[in-house]
């Protein structure tokens, strides 16, 4: 199973997330979306944003609170709550988040 | 309802106690016991975890992993204290025996809610004597 950007075949597992972390880039991550149901605006990349660079430094997933946590800390309690989340990602913030911003599923995600 | 389901109902909050002693690669045990911790998190319990025998070389800094063609996990202790996991045993005979210092571990610390978020180290060097105290004092014990 694959992705098609411009031509360039790109493998995902049977849920959709990437074999390969590299191959993540922006433009992708649109076509990710968009097999969500999503429209990317400002928004969804601050989320995707902060969850590859949580990943960058800690190699993991963070679970859906810790990211409510972090977002809480880093941007105010208004973004920082599961419900910002859901009407962002309204099939599950960590599973659809994580999938467009070419992260493994959540580890701690049940 | 039983007193025993109402205390169900309320959430009984329980010790447990993961503990590790082998060597970050070369099994499979330290990945699972830290990807356990982490699922396990969700459950809101006390958690805490040793690091004994080989176990303490999880712990060290400047893991590199590129020879064994093997990912190096070590970065994800440091997502623990945002799982509120901020208890690591860490037994000091055990460093002493293969020649380690607390200087050699990587530095973790969770951030206190309680106490205008301030950074505390999650790391604590406790004797074997110190050590089978905490281990007494669990309802759960889980060892990888």
């Amino acid at each position: 199973m694959a992705y098609d950007l411009n031509g360039t075949t790109i493998e995902h597992d049977e849920e959709g997330y990437l074999t390969d972390l590299s191959q993540w880039n922006e433009e992708l991550a649109i076509i990710l979306a968009k097999d969500e149901n999503i429209e990317m605006n400002e928004e969804h990349w601050e989320v995707i944003n902060f969850l590859r660079n949580y990943y960058d430094e800690y190699q993991i997933a963070p679970a859906i609170r810790v990211l409510v946590k972090a977002l809480k800390k880093t941007m105010g309690k208004e973004k920082g709550s599961n419900k910002y989340l859901y009407t962002l990602f309204p099939y599950g913030p960590a599973k659809q988040a994580c999938k467009i911003a070419g992260l493994p599923k959540p580890t701690g995600c049940i | 309802m039983s007193e025993d389901m109402q205390e169900e109902a309320e959430g009984t909050v329980k010790k447990f106690m993961y503990v590790n002693r082998k060597a970050p690669y070369g099994t499979i045990y330290a990945l699972e016991a830290l990807e356990v911790v982490l699922i396990g998190a969700a459950f809101d319990q006390d958690v805490s975890l040793a690091f004994i025998d080989d176990g303490v070389f999880q712990l060290s800094n400047g893991q590199n992993t590129t020879d064994i063609g093997i990912k190096n996990f070590s970065p994800a202790f440091g997502a623990l204290g945002d799982y509120d996991v901020s208890k690591l045993y860490v037994e000091k005979e055990s460093m002493d025996e293969r020649g380690l210092a607390l200087d050699d571990l990587m530095e973790l610390t969770w951030e206190d809610e309680d106490d205008d978020w301030e950074e505390k180290p999650s790391i604590h060097l406790v004797s074997r004597e110190e050590m089978k105290t905490i281990l007494g004092n669990q309802d759960v014990i889980l060892s990888f």
